[in-house]
Order: structure tokens, then C-alpha cells, then sequence
């Protein structure tokens, strides 16, 4: 089990990939709005997304977790 | 004069505004979000409002809300800085409606520079050059593989209602384009709420170089000749200075003349830049007119003597411009660097809390503060937290003065782009003047090694 965690503070402009889908190391599962700027959060291992943490519009705080890959 | 001028805008350039309304005696009036309680410029300012929390749609693009302050505060005008409501044609319109002075041109002015397919047609009918393109928006891939084939690759893709590099995206053949042209569609669409497109010839390795321009009500313009932006990355200014390194007198003439054909087509009034490309043979073509004050304005400012923030507010006030074009001329040479909240290898935002900040003393320098030494960064704005000027009597002068200052800027608890900068300014094509748009991927991404 991996935990994807915010590489830094940000809202959540978009979720990539969804509960069930099966995502490669290096795959986007979110993309965060920091200053402006798009921040993709890429997943670390290969699996299947088990839990998806945080809605669209949602406010993160670096380290917090996005999303469980198993 | 006014008595009372509400600033609609945050950070340094609410900073900057105040300050020139103080050495006029002008009281000022200060907006700020949750986020933004413990920024320099709140307490700077006479009067300072919350006016909402941190996101910017729900406070500094809250026209509502800064109307209603406005008018309990009693501002008699109103500065919008840059950025933010600054080119907003609603939000111009409707201070205007409520009888409070906009300080920029007229919303009419605002709408058609902010269309940049309507601002082309414009200056075209107005004998300004621009780059070969396409006159009306493109509707689709094919439509814009024919277009692209007729005068030639490589092409650059634009939002018509793009900014900020929103949009953007030069193409080399039918594929790119294909793949290039959806794709920035949709994200304009959703970012503009207009996917209109346009495609125009791309000017290869060029200079972007903009004029500076003020103009009253009464019929009377100047040109504050050029500033140098090239050094840009992800679409944005990184150095900035003032004359151009490498722009001929007889050029110089011909982009300020240009500069006022547009001024009189429009109708302009108040401070404007026009940004233009220029390539190798000094060629120009028109790239777009900012409305309103720039980012990098301090730079002439230290080459004319001129406070632009001042000429801003004494021409909304309806007087005439005092100085003339033929008593202005260049003083010495300025160089502005942006100090970004990023990391200098990546441009990733690095949002955090400030421990330290120690800024470099000496003759000719000059600061433009967002933050101070223990100011938190929060996420919800533009990571450029100061912008370090500086001015001297020649370029080498001038990049003297700044190489020691940035060595000696000092800021911790955050990732800073002052190692870029530093690489920047003392590297020996920057001193040639080689400012390039292309300066950072040629000669700044090689120096990282892990790139």
C-alpha cells in the first residue's frame, strides 16, 4: 500500500484518476493549484487506486494524503 | 487632487501604490483577504478592509464587495494595480456607474486591448506592424492545419482570450498541431470561458521589448521608451530592464512612434505598455497592449526620473501631462529582477513560512516588498513575494550593483528563484546583451545538472 501525498500546500484543481482504475508509477492521479501554477501528483507505484482522499476544490496541506494505491 | 484612493489589489504593487499617494498627501484605502492580515501593505495603508477569504474569486475579484468598501470608505478613485480586476471591463464599468474614478483607460479601451484578436485588427488599421496571422478566431483543427500550412511552420497557437501563458503553444508541423490545438482549446475554455483560437507565424528566437506610454484626457501622449523583458520562464518575466541592451536610436523612434499611433487610434488614456517582438534585424511586430500599470514599471521609472504611479493618478484626476516628449530622455540603465517563492530548478511554487529575510543596501537599489521576514506564503497567489531594482550610470554598471546585492539577498524557510538569478546575471551571454526569450532554456537549464 502506497500513500500519494500533496507535494505541497494547494487546492485540488482536478482529480486524474479515480477509485478502481489502475494507474502506473509516474501516472497523474491529481492535479493540484498552487500559486497560480498546475502541480501534478504523480502516483509513486503501480496498483489500483483503493481510496481517493480529497474532493475537487478541496484545500491540502503539504504531506497530506490524496490517495491509497494497493 | 483626490482625497482618498482605495487600492484593489494586494502585495507589493499595493505597497508601491500607496507609497507615491503618500508623498502626494492622498489618503489611502487597503483591501485584503484572510489570507493577506499580516502583509506589509495593510498596515501601510490609512484604512484597510477584509473583504474576504483567501481565494481570489471569493476577495480581490469580489467587485461587490470592493464597491461596498469603496463607498463606506469614501474613495473618490480607485487604483487596480495588475492582475486581479486590473483589465476587468465589468469591474471598470460598473465603479464608473457608481461615480468613483477608474485609475486606468476606459472600460471601452480595456475590452477591446483584452480581445487580442479585436486589439490586432486595431492596431493593423492603426499602421502598427504585427506578426502574420490569422484576422478571425479558428474553429477547428482542420480549419487551423490549412491556415498554418499557408504561411508556414512554425506557428503559435493562442487563446484569444488567453494570459499568462494559458493557451499557448508554438507548433513545428501538422501533427503538433493537431495534437496541440484541442488540447489548449479546452483548457482556454475553462480557465476563459472562451475557447476561440488563433493562429499566428512564430517569430523565431525574438526579444520581447514593450514601450512604455502615458496619456491625458486632453489629447496629449509620450512614449518612456523600451523596457527589455526577454528572461522569461513558463511564460513570465523573470529580468526586466531598461533601455534594451541591444535596441538602435533610429528603432527606439520607430517602436515609440508606433507606440503613440496606437495611443491616438484608441483613444488612449493614462499609463499603457505596448509589448512588442522584435527579431535579429530589429523588425517589431505588435504582441499585445497592456491596460494598466506593469510589473516591471520601476525600471522606467529609474531611467526618466518619472513616478508612473503619480502620472496614473494626476491624469484620472484630469490634468494635463506636464512632461513633453522631447524633454525626456534615457538616464543611465536599470535592471529589475522578479524574487519568485519557487524552486529554481523545477519553477514549481514553494509555498511556505518565512524565517529570514535580509535585503542588500547600496547606491541605486531599490525594493519592492510583497512579505517580510516572517510572513507565511500561502498558496492562493502568484509566488512573486519582491522584485529587486536597481539602477546605474551604464548596463555594466548597473549589473555591478545587482550581481553584489543578489549575492548578498538573503531568504530562508522557503525555496527562492535567487540562485537563478544569480546564474542569470553573471552569465557572460546576459553581459553580451544575448537576452534572448529563449535565454533560459539556452543558457540557465544547461548550468543545472540534474536537468
Amino acid at each position: 500500500m502506497t500513500e500519494i501525498k500533496a507535494s505541497m500546500a494547494g487546492s485540488v484543481w482536478k482529480l486524474v484518476a479515480a477509485e478502481g482504475d489502475k494507474v502506473n508509477d509516474g501516472d497523474d492521479v491529481a492535479i493540484l493549484e498552487s500559486m497560480k501554477m498546475e502541480i501534478p501528483i504523480p502516483s509513486e507505484a503501480s496498483g489500483t487506486v483503493k481510496e481517493i482522499k480529497v474532493s475537487e476544490g478541496d484545500f491540502v496541506n503539504e504531506g497530506d494524503v490524496i490517495a491509497i494505491i494497493e | 487632487m483626490f482625497k482618498k484612493v482605495l487600492i484593489a489589489n494586494r502585495g507589493e504593487i499595493a505597497a508601491r501604490v500607496i507609497r507615491t499617494c503618500k508623498q502626494l498627501g492622498i489618503a489611502t484605502v487597503a483591501v485584503y483577504s484572510e489570507a493577506d492580515q499580516q502583509a506589509p501593505y495593510v498596515s501601510l495603508a490609512d484604512e484597510s478592509y477584509l473583504i474576504g477569504k483567501p481565494r481570489v474569486n471569493e476577495s480581490y475579484l469580489n467587485i461587490e464587495k470592493i464597491v461596498s468598501v469603496a463607498k463606506q470608505s469614501g474613495a473618490e478613485a480607485i487604483h487596480p494595480g495588475y492582475g486581479l480586476l486590473s483589465e476587468n471591463t465589468d469591474f471598470a464599468k460598473r465603479i464608473e456607474d457608481e461615480g468613483i474614478t477608474f485609475i486606468g483607460p476606459r472600460a471601452d479601451v480595456i475590452a477591446k486591448m483584452g480581445d487580442k484578436i479585436a486589439a490586432r485588427k486595431e492596431m493593423k488599421e492603426a499602421g502598427v506592424p504585427i506578426i502574420p496571422g490569422t484576422e478571425e478566431a479558428v474553429a477547428s483543427t482542420d480549419e487551423a492545419k490549412t491556415v498554418a500550412n499557408s504561411f508556414g511552420y512554425p506557428v503559435m497557437l493562442k487563446a484569444s482570450a488567453g494570459g499568462g501563458g494559458i493557451g499557448m503553444q508554438a507548433v513545428n508541423n501538422d501533427e503538433e498541431l493537431e495534437k496541440a490545438f484541442e488540447g489548449n482549446s479546452k483548457r482556454a475554455k475553462a480557465f476563459f470561458g472562451n475557447g476561440s483560437m488563433f493562429i499566428e507565424k512564430l517569430i523565431e528566437n525574438p526579444r520581447h521589448i514593450e514601450i512604455q506610454v502615458l496619456a491625458d484626457e486632453h489629447g496629449n501622449s509620450v512614449y518612456l521608451f523600451e523596457r527589455e523583458c526577454s528572461i522569461q520562464r513558463r511564460h513570465q518575466k523573470v529580468v526586466e530592464e531598461a533601455p534594451s541592451p541591444v535596441l538602435s536610436e533610429k528603432t527606439r523612434e520607430e517602436m515609440g512612434e508606433s507606440a503613440m499611433k496606437a495611443v491616438q487610434a484608441l483613444q488612449y488614456t493614462n499609463a499603457g505598455t505596448i509589448e512588442f517582438l522584435v527579431d535579429d534585424e530589429e523588425n517589431y511586430y505588435f504582441l499585445e497592449m497592456n491596460t494598466r500599470l506593469q510589473v516591471e514599471h520601476p525600471v522606467t521609472e529609474e531611467i526618466t526620473g518619472i513616478d508612473l504611479v503619480e502620472q496614473q493618478l494626476r491624469v484620472a484626476n484630469g490634468e494635463k501631462l506636464k512632461v513633453k516628449q522631447k524633454d525626456l530622455t534615457i538616464q543611465g540603465h536599470a535592471i529589475e529582477v522578479r524574487i519568485y517563492a519557487e524552486d529554481p530548478n523545477t519553477f514549481y511554487p514553494s509555498p511556505g513560512q518565512l524565517t529570514k529575510l535580509r535585503l542588500p543596501e547600496g547606491p541605486g537599489i531599490r525594493h519592492e516588498l510583497a512579505v517580510h521576514g516572517t510572513s507565511q506564503i500561502t498558496p492562493f497567489y502568484d509566488p512573486m513575494i519582491a522584485k529587486l531594482v536597481v539602477h546605474g550610470e551604464t548596463r555594466e554598471e548597473a549589473i555591478e550593483r545587482l550581481t553584489k546585492a543578489i549575492h548578498n539577498y538573503e531568504i530562508e524557510g522557503i525555496k527562492s528563484n535567487v540562485t537563478m538569478l544569480k546564474r542569470i546575471i553573471t552569465h557572460e551571454k546576459f553581459k553580451e546583451g544575448e537576452t534572448k526569450t529563449t535565454f533560459i532554456q539556452d543558457y540557465y537549464l544547461p548550468t543545472l545538472t540534474n536537468h
